[in-house]
């Protein structure tokens, strides 16, 4: 693991390689062209790159309407305003019209840090994953942002890739093989499960590193499609490991911890820490300030890990000794 | 649930000769679609029948002279699109349908029931015909322009037609698509707007003013004409000279009544979503039938 990666970097070169085997593929923007590092596909493919404009709204119900006509858009925007500018349509266009839409919201979390909350996009995946038929991918690292661009690009229905600008090392081993609405579990472990998506999978890696000299061993999944969820690898491991952290770039409201503790209280309830940006619009600072402040770097994940276990055994303790 | 009256009405001998486009058809047919849109509504409970009313002659003239939609194979790539963005009319789309023969008659029996593929509004994935769903106002317009785009793209010479309310024109979302389609030249696409004057709860001029509305589509990059939305002749007519001026979108200002064709349900806003009852549909219906002969 060496050296860090812009994922959108992979996102285009996946993108021009769909769209070089497949005509059917177009891009539509609202003027995002920098942000979403189309400018290449825009150079070899003009006659398929649509921009229509600052107008989020007319971006995806002009891309159902490509999808009703058998292209299959690609729509790239800054994930803020993409999801929430375009609720509706997404809603009502993408998802309850199963249109055949890939919507590639950039630059998500908090990687516009300092430009402030109104650019931050925090909530994204709380608004996608309720809507039926939409598949959502937060991939972690170039190989596999390459993979769910692919993927996208075959599955018939809507899909909302969460696509960061933050550099991240590669998290995946060599022959890593993307699987939609399958978990991967990166680290073998049984006294806690470290679950994560996108830019937090390689900051849980490290915090499973450092646990280990801590004594423990935490299992770590990269639940990258948070919709469909994969259900069995989150029932096994609160089923094995009896503790949950959740660890993602979005508040901790209705993202993938929400996802996670819905199935674990119906199936194996286990205590559970949800890591995120806690319910508040974030201050003014650069990302890796922001991730360092609400608790989303290794170090954090750790206190997190070693808070829940510690309770956890404490617990077991109290009850063995009858105290 | 009681027995409820068939909507299978006389008349419909015509439905599916569509190779000669005939006034009288379009005629009967849009008297047809009346008579059914109000007994679902009535039959339902639910519905709105003030706008089913006025659009009713602007469905029949597309469906009956205009679309190249073929019945029994909606899916074609190679068909018109039609758009229906006001689509709590779906009382009148689904009776133009089915006189159209994309699904049955006796389906129109089922509208708003459980488990009725025709929901209140319609769903692209359960009715054959249908091209979006839509509902929620403003939608209609941006999805035509990315059909109309798309047959751009591809060379093809396929039409979208696009029919919104006047009222649903407050939604700003038709703004930045009438932006948009004049700015590739979307001479393909066609907007219909069902100007009865009325939406909801108001008068659209009371309501927020839409007025001067030709000049606004004009300024946007539009080729404007204006018609009575309930002249098939001249409707047929201005559909056979599309477009309009190439190089630009079509804008079709087609002035109707709500409740066009019930003397007392004609310009009246309460008629927007209320439901006929038993005497005020047998009322209308008789209205309707006399129309017909």
């Amino acid at each position: 693991m060496s050296g860090l990666f812009d994922c959108r970097k992979a996102f285009s070169e996946a993108l021009e390689q769909v769209a070089e085997a497949d005509p059917r593929i177009v891009v539509v923007t609202n003027d995002s062209v920098g942000s979403s590092n189309i400018t290449g596909f825009r150079q070899r493919f003009p006659e398929r790159f649509v921009n229509v404009g600052i107008a989020e709204q007319n971006l995806v119900g002009v891309s159902a309407g490509l999808a009703n006509a058998g292209k299959i858009p690609f729509v790239c925007g800054a994930a803020c305003f993409l999801t929430a500018r375009s609720l509706e349509q997404v809603k009502v266009d993408l998802g309850y019209g199963q249109a055949n839409v890939k919507l590639c919201g950039m630059s998500s979390g908090m990687a516009y840090g300092a430009l402030g909350p109104t650019h931050h996009s925090i909530e994204d995946l709380a608004w996608t994953r309720v809507i039926p038929n939409l598949t959502v991918i937060v991939p972690a690292d170039p190989e596999e942002t390459r993979q769910a661009v692919l993927a996208a690009a075959q599955a018939g229905g809507p899909v909302y890739l969460r696509i960061s600008r933050m550099p991240v090392p590669q998290v995946h081993p060599a022959g890593y093989q993307l699987r939609v609405g399958r978990a991967a579990r990166l680290r073998d472990g049984g006294d806690l499960a470290l679950i994560a998506n996108g830019t937090m999978v390689a900051r849980a890696l490290e915090a499973a590193d450092m646990l280990q000299a801590d004594g423990i061993r935490a299992r770590v999944l990269n639940l990258s499609t948070l919709k469909p969820l994969d259900e069995e690898a989150v029932v096994a491991a609160a089923a094995e490991t009896g503790a949950i952290v959740t660890v993602e770039e979005h508040s901790i409201h209705g993202g993938l911890g929400g996802a996670v503790a819905e199935v674990v209280v119906r199936t194996k309830p286990a205590p559970m820490r949800i890591l995120g940006v806690p319910g508040v619009f974030a201050p003014t600072g650069p990302t890796s300030w922001l991730l360092e402040r609400f608790g989303l770097s290794a170090q954090g994940i750790r206190d997190a890990a070693l808070e829940l276990v510690y309770g956890r055994v404490r617990d077991e303790a109290e009850i063995r000794t009858g105290n | 649930m009681g027995e409820r009256p068939c909507i299978d009405m006389p008349h419909d001998q015509t439905t599916r000769t569509k190779a000669e486009p005939d006034p009288g058809v379009m005629r009967r047919q849009a008297n047809l679609i009346r008579r059914r849109s109000l007994q679902m509504v009535h039959n339902a409970g639910m519905g709105h029948p003030g706008g089913d009313l006025s659009s009713a002659d602007i469905l029949s003239v597309l469906y009956f002279g205009v679309l190249r939609v073929d019945p029994q194979d909606p899916a074609a790539p190679g068909r018109d699109r039609f758009i229906m963005s006001k689509g709590h009319c779906s009382g009148a789309l689904y009776a133009a349908l089915a006189a159209a023969g994309f699904f049955p008659l006796a389906g129109l029996n089922t509208y708003m029931q459980p488990l009725s593929p025709l929901n209140g509004h319609p769903d692209r994935n359960k009715v054959p015909g249908v091209e979006a769903s839509t509902g929620p106002l403003g939608h209609g317009l941006p999805i035509g322009a990315g059909t109309a785009l798309a047959a751009k793209m591809d060379g093809a010479q396929w039409r979208t037609y696009v029919l919104v309310g006047d009222g649903e024109l407050q939604e700003g979302s038709n703004w930045e698509a009438a932006m948009m389609a004049a700015h590739y030249g979307l001479d393909n696409l066609t907007v219909i707007v069902d100007r009865n004057r009325f939406q909801q709860g108001d008068a659209t001029e009371t309501a927020l003013r839409l007025e001067p509305l030709a000049r606004k589509w004009t300024a946007f990059g539009w080729a404007v004409a204006e018609v009575d939305g309930h002249d098939h002749a001249a409707l047929f007519s201005l559909f056979g000279g599309l477009p309009l001026e190439p190089g630009k979108p079509n804008c079709v200002i087609a002035h109707t009544r709500k409740g066009k064709g019930v003397s007392f349900m004609e310009d009246r806003v309460g008629w927007h979503h209320h439901v006929p009852s038993a005497e005020e549909l047998r009322a209308a219906l008789q209205e309707l039938e006399a129309q017909a002969l």
